[in-house]
């Protein structure tokens, strides 16, 4: 067993942390306060390999795999949620075209959303089918006329997807038979057909635009079906997995975040004629803290370990995103407590810390779902 | 054609400062980090590559470590690297040290269109004495406090930061700069790429054997031997006291000002 990080893993962290420093940290209060989408950041993602983590360079990617996208989006989210799920959220979608993608589909699309610096986005969830995956009712009609399929519907808070060059929609090929008749389709931005609807204002994450996108006899072209049809459901599942790990990465980053500045305002704040950091109260807060998400981390990565390995990894990657997420609700709760009333206002970043790391425990499925999903898998052994 | 970038590992000065009970600095227990004014120098020559192509080797010398930094900056965009080590060579000041430099760049081979990059200076020692030396052993010209640098065939332009102004002058290759910081220059990142092939990429490591026979290699020409610099004392300086604002109009600053002087018979 060995915990160590590869030499080119520990230099990936040096990048990622350098990166955050100089460019996130500095737009993190910016954009949650005007709700923007930073996308000079993402360009400059693009331009240092990440936003190809794990895609191979023959596709414009940068190597590496699952525990290179947990190191990536874990520095990011200790000084920017927002910037963390752009880029954890933004690569399932080549990832899916990856796994399941032609080569002309891999050749086509891959190079855009790697090296090209065009976002990625995934748009499974709809006003009526949230943890109910199944529950899908936009529709893709093959028409053999043209050979194309025929979008209709409405997807709902979809990260990036305003903006998003490449989408990976899913939809009922073969409506009727649920979760039987779901097809995965590549839609590309600006296809005739395709719009996009209400702009989302929400409560953290403000700077990753959530976005609903509007079908309405969006025309794709048969050779953009991704997988087979009636498959896509394995494929939205599957690409849910890999998902959550990245969602465990940001939950462990925004907690080491806030750990951090607990640690530093503990030193630096007097009461009682001495740092707070002296009262044994603040000490065994710092110590649940460092503990818990110690743990967290390790639980994270050994998900992606599993996953890079070749292994099973739909039980280890639902435990990491449940337990990591409310250990960022928990932590964040702490060092605010710990910031007093300055944590409270807006010229402090927890208060953003804390309101950010609320979604981990809601996206990539509920911490309900992934409960349910832990249950079907440690039950069937 | 090759640009060779000379690098230097130094220690964190942005951290905590060790520092040890002789008044030197206490290396071993501070984190390191790549020399600011080289990665000022890397950027040049990297620029120079991305219009031209060119080879750009990053060369160092120190102990095995530094192997780290070179493939941090290979992971930046240099093509190979070159670590100079060997106990031999330890104890070097900047005299010992350019003269063991120049002698691996010597055998590298240094073609007509070469040039050699070196930062101004190192925040360790703050000589700025290892480049121009380099220079001077090889027999190239050198220009120093680079910030800006333009090639056009075996000719560099080259403008230099004095502290009343710019100097634009042109050199030709090869030839040595010494580059500084600028605001227009800052050191790009390493590619997530770039990582991953890193350590694939060629390291020439040149110990004393393989340098031995270079003409400027001498027992006594390195290491504590061939380093004529004696330090007799290193002590670290006492704070200055904290500033004064002073607050107000014009003339009641300066009434403030000249009072407080007056007070301490000064003027």
């Amino acid at each position: 067993m060995d915990f160590a990080l590869t030499r080119e893993q520990e230099m990936l962290k040096k990048l990622a942390q350098q990166f955050a420093e100089t460019e996130l940290e500095p737009m993190a209060e910016e954009i949650d306060q005007t709700h923007t989408f930073p996308v000079e950041n993402f360009k400059k993602m693009a331009a240092v390999g990440l936003t190809g983590i794990g895609i191979p360079k023959e596709y414009g990617g940068s190597g590496g795999g699952c525990l290179e996208k947990v190191i990536a989006v874990s520095e990011f989210a200790k000084k920017c949620m927002s910037s963390a799920a752009t880029l954890s959220i933004h690569l399932i979608a080549p990832h899916a075209i990856l796994k399941h993608g032609t080569e002309e589909q891999k050749k086509k699309y891959l190079p855009r959303l790697t090296s090209g610096g065009e976002l990625g986005a995934f748009a499974l969830t709809e006003p009526n089918a949230g943890s109910d995956a199944a529950g899908v009712k936009t529709t893709a009609i093959f028409d053999p006329a043209t050979n194309e399929y025929v979008l209709n519907g409405t997807k709902c808070f979809i990260t990036g997807g305003g903006r998003a060059g490449v989408l990976v929609i899913f939809a009922l090929t073969d409506p009727g038979k649920g979760t039987k008749g779901i097809s995965a389709l590549i839609v590309e931005k600006g296809m005739p057909g395709f719009s996009i609807g209400k702009i989302e204002s929400k409560m953290g994450i403000a700077g990753s635009e959530t976005a609903e996108l509007v079908f309405e006899d969006c025309r794709v072209p048969a050779e953009n079906l991704l997988g087979k049809e009636n498959k896509g459901f394995r494929i939205a599942m599957e690409a849910l997995d890999g998902a959550r790990i990245g969602v465990g990465a940001q939950a462990v980053g925004v907690a080491e975040g806030a750990i951090d500045l607990a640690v530093k305002y503990a030193g630096e704040r007097v009461q009682f004629g001495k740092p707070i950091g002296a009262l044994q109260g603040i000490q065994w807060y710092i110590a649940e803290m460092a503990t818990k998400t110690a743990a967290a981390r390790a639980l994270v990565e050994r998900a992606a370990w599993m996953q890079d390995s070749g292994q099973p990894y739909t039980l280890y990657s639902a435990m990491c995103k449940l337990n990591a997420s409310e250990n960022a609700r928990f932590v964040t709760n702490l060092a605010m407590q710990i910031h007093g009333g300055y944590g409270f206002m807006k010229d402090y970043p927890l208060e953003r810390m804390y309101r950010d790391a609320k979604i981990t425990e809601i996206y990539e499925g509920t911490s309900e779902i992934h409960k349910v999903v832990i249950a079907r898998e440690v039950m069937k052994k | 054609m090759r640009i060779y970038v000379c690098v230097k590992q130094v220690p964190d000065t942005s951290g905590k400062v060790a520092v040890n009970p002789d008044g030197t600095l206490n290396r071993a227990s501070m984190a390191t980090i790549i020399n600011p004014d080289d990665l000022s120098a890397m950027e040049q020559a990297l620029r120079i590559k991305d219009a031209t192509g060119c080879q750009v080797t990053a060369v160092t010398m120190g102990p095995p470590p530094a192997e780290g930094m070179l493939r941090e900056l290979i992971a930046m965009g240099a093509d190979d690297a070159v670590l100079i080590s060997a106990r031999e060579f330890g104890g070097s000041d900047t005299f010992a040290t350019s003269q063991i430099i120049a002698a691996g760049i010597s055998k590298l081979g240094i073609s007509k269109e070469d040039i050699i990059f070196c930062g101004r200076q190192a925040i360790d020692g703050d000589t700025a004495q290892v480049g121009p030396q380099i220079a001077e052993k090889l027999d190239v010209p050198q220009v120093t406090y680079a910030a800006d640098i333009k090639k056009d065939g075996d000719k560099l332009t080259v403008k230099r930061m004095l502290e009343d102004g710019y100097m634009t002058i042109e050199v030709q290759t090869p030839c040595l700069i010494t580059c500084i910081k600028d605001r227009d220059l800052k050191p790009r990142y390493m590619t997530l790429g770039g990582i991953m092939e890193c350590y694939a990429k060629p390291m020439t490591v040149l110990d004393y054997n393989a340098l031995k026979d270079e003409p400027l290699i001498e027992p006594d020409t390195i290491g504590l031997k061939g380093s004529p610099t004696n330090i007799f004392k290193s002590f670290t300086p006492p704070q200055k006291g904290q500033g004064v604002m002073l607050s107000g109009t014009d003339k009641e600053m300066v009434e403030d000002l000249t009072g407080r002087l007056k007070n301490k018979h000064l003027i």
